[in-house]
């Protein structure tokens, strides 16, 4: 099987993107599953599995964060997706901080920026765009061709990835995204992570409130001195 | 590579009728229009043209430059690409300033020595807008016409291209005349999406377009080269009654009359 990760804000046109390349995925007869990872509300799965008729399903972090929630549910997800007898896995993550990013070694990793979105973003959101594999550039129909070029330029500066260019809603261009996924290596275990997260505390996160490294637990501080590890 | 023709080979409109015709070779400097009511698919089709579509796009349309499948070098880098494109937009999006802009997508496109090239495209821009272009302006500042004067300038100096689409030039109130004026002295294949009658005629040919297809291509004919001289007199009349009205004056019955007589 095939793991396809798919990043970006909201709003960017992930699910748009995703939907143009499952129905030219089904017509050369692979057969794609999807799962949406997001925060705390998504309907994507009810519109894909009924669009495409499809396995779709997703998960919320809720509580949890989200980046933390990806990285912990992927193992579960691929596995289901091998079980169920798909091709290939596209997984949509929503809702990340801009410090981590979702993509894995023996995947391909899709980062999806709109171009009406400002000319900084591309610096703006670190390793979501210098880690992927692949930066689709949506919402061209939009702009024009001088600001389209800037844009371009923007994120060559900010990352080596190939670019791909689409208005998303009439499926300008997503062949090219079929040639990169027709050309990509299978899944295979053990997968780690691409990026290096950021540092996390994340007793925190879990809810721990007191203040103070005496209450905690992982890598921490002093106020004199560099930060340490306590635990296992 | 130096580009010698684009040849557009036919599609679909939006209830599948086919394009009427099989293939359309342009050659360096020929000029065609786009014509057809609102809605009818001249963006969609000159959208195919900027996209080198490959029967990709929903038309199914495939475009050819000197009868070859366009590489994808020139898609991936804007210094390669044959063709600038003055889309329908009035307004732009980018939050840089517009000396930023333009600095920056000289270097993309690699024009050549940024000061000059810079000051080459504002000069081109203000000749065709009212009010002139302050470089310090952020892009989104710019008025609708200011900007469309931008983007016209940025396509012919910056983009420096020797295909040129325009969707509408003239829209947004900017020096119509004055933009056909400017262009006329740069050999490139144009293509115009438009509504004006004389730009139309200006040209080799035209497309005329219904529910997303070419129905058909018509040759510009001697007798209606001869009208558009006719159609410039009217033209100049409405540009001047605009002109007269847009600084303030006020106009009467009596000087219309006498101006049509003068005709
Ligand atoms: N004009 C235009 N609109 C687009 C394009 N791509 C997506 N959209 C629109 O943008 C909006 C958001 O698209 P989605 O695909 O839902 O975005 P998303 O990234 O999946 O959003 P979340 O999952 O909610 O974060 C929708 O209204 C789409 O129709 C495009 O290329 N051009
Ligand atoms: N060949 C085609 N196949 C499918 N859809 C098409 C085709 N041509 C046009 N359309 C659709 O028709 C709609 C109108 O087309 P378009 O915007 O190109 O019209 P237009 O002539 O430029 O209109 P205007 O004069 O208002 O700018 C769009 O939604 C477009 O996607
Ligand atoms: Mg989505
Ligand atoms: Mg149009």
């Amino acid at each position: 099987m095939k793991v396809v990760i798919c990043a970006g804000p909201p709003t960017s046109g992930k699910t748009t993107v995703i939907k143009q390349v499952i129905s030219r995925l089904q017509k050369k007869n692979i057969n794609p599953c999807y799962l949406k990872i997001d925060v705390l509300f998504a309907d994507e799965d009810l519109i894909i599995s009924q669009e495409f008729r499809i396995p779709a399903r997703k998960v919320y972090s809720q509580d949890l964060c989200p980046d933390h929630c990806n990285v912990i549910v992927l193992g579960d997800a691929i596995q289901w997706g091998e079980d169920i007898g798909s091709d290939i896995i596209i997984i949509e993550t929503a809702g990340l901080c801009l410090r981590c990013s979702p993509y894995i070694e023996n995947s391909l990793g899709i980062v999806v920026l709109e171009a009406t979105s400002g000319m900084n973003l591309p610096r703006k959101i670190g390793p979501m765009l210098s880690l992927a594999d692949v930066a689709v550039v949506t919402k061209i129909d939009l702009i024009s061709q001088a600001e389209r070029e800037v844009f371009r330029a923007n994120i060559m500066e900010a990352a080596s990835v190939s670019i791909i260019e689409t208005d998303a809603l009439h499926g300008i261009n997503i062949d090219h995204i079929i040639r990169i996924i027709d050309r990509m290596d299978s899944y295979s275990a053990p997968s780690l992570l691409r990026g290096n997260p950021p540092v996390g505390t994340c007793t925190i996160c879990v809810g721990k409130k007191e203040i103070g490294k005496e209450a905690h637990f992982g890598v921490l501080r002093p106020l004199e001195s560099d930060i340490f590890y306590r635990g296992e | 590579m130096k580009i010698e023709s684009i040849t557009i080979q036919n599609g679909f409109g939006r209830d599948g009728q086919k394009d009427n015709f099989k293939e359309i070779k342009l050659n360096m400097c020929n000029i065609i229009s786009i014509v057809g009511p609102t809605g009818s698919g001249k963006t969609t089709f000159i959208n195919d043209i900027a996209l080198f579509a490959d029967k990709n796009t929903p038309s199914g349309r495939r475009i050819l430059i000197n009868n070859e499948i366009p590489s994808d070098e020139f898609m991936n880098n804007p210094s390669c690409n044959p063709i600038s494109y003055i889309t329908q937009h009035t307004n732009f999006l980018s939050d840089l300033s517009v000396k930023a802009f333009l600095e920056t997508h000289i270097k993309i496109r690699n024009s050549g020595a940024i000061d000059i090239i810079m000051e080459k495209t504002l000069d081109f821009a203000n000749q065709i807008t009212g009010e002139p272009i302050i470089i310090w302006s952020k892009m989104t500042e710019l008025s609708g016409g200011q900007t469309r004067a931008l983007l016209i300038a940025d396509a012919v100096i910056i983009g420096n291209s020797p295909i040129i689409l325009l969707d509408e030039i003239e829209n947004a109130g900017i020096n119509r005349t004055k933009a056909l004026e400017l262009l006329r002295n740069y050999e490139k294949i144009f293509i115009f999406v438009t509504h004006d009658p004389r730009i139309t005629l200006l040209s080799d040919y035209r497309l005329i377009m219904k529910k997303g297809a070419i129905s058909k291509i018509i040759i510009t004919s001697e007798e209606e080269k001869k009208a558009v001289q006719k159609i410039s007199i009217v033209d100049d009349l409405l540009l001047e009654l605009r002109n007269l009205l847009r600084s303030g004056e006020k106009i009467s019955e009596k000087f219309i009359t006498e101006q049509i007589q003068t005709i």
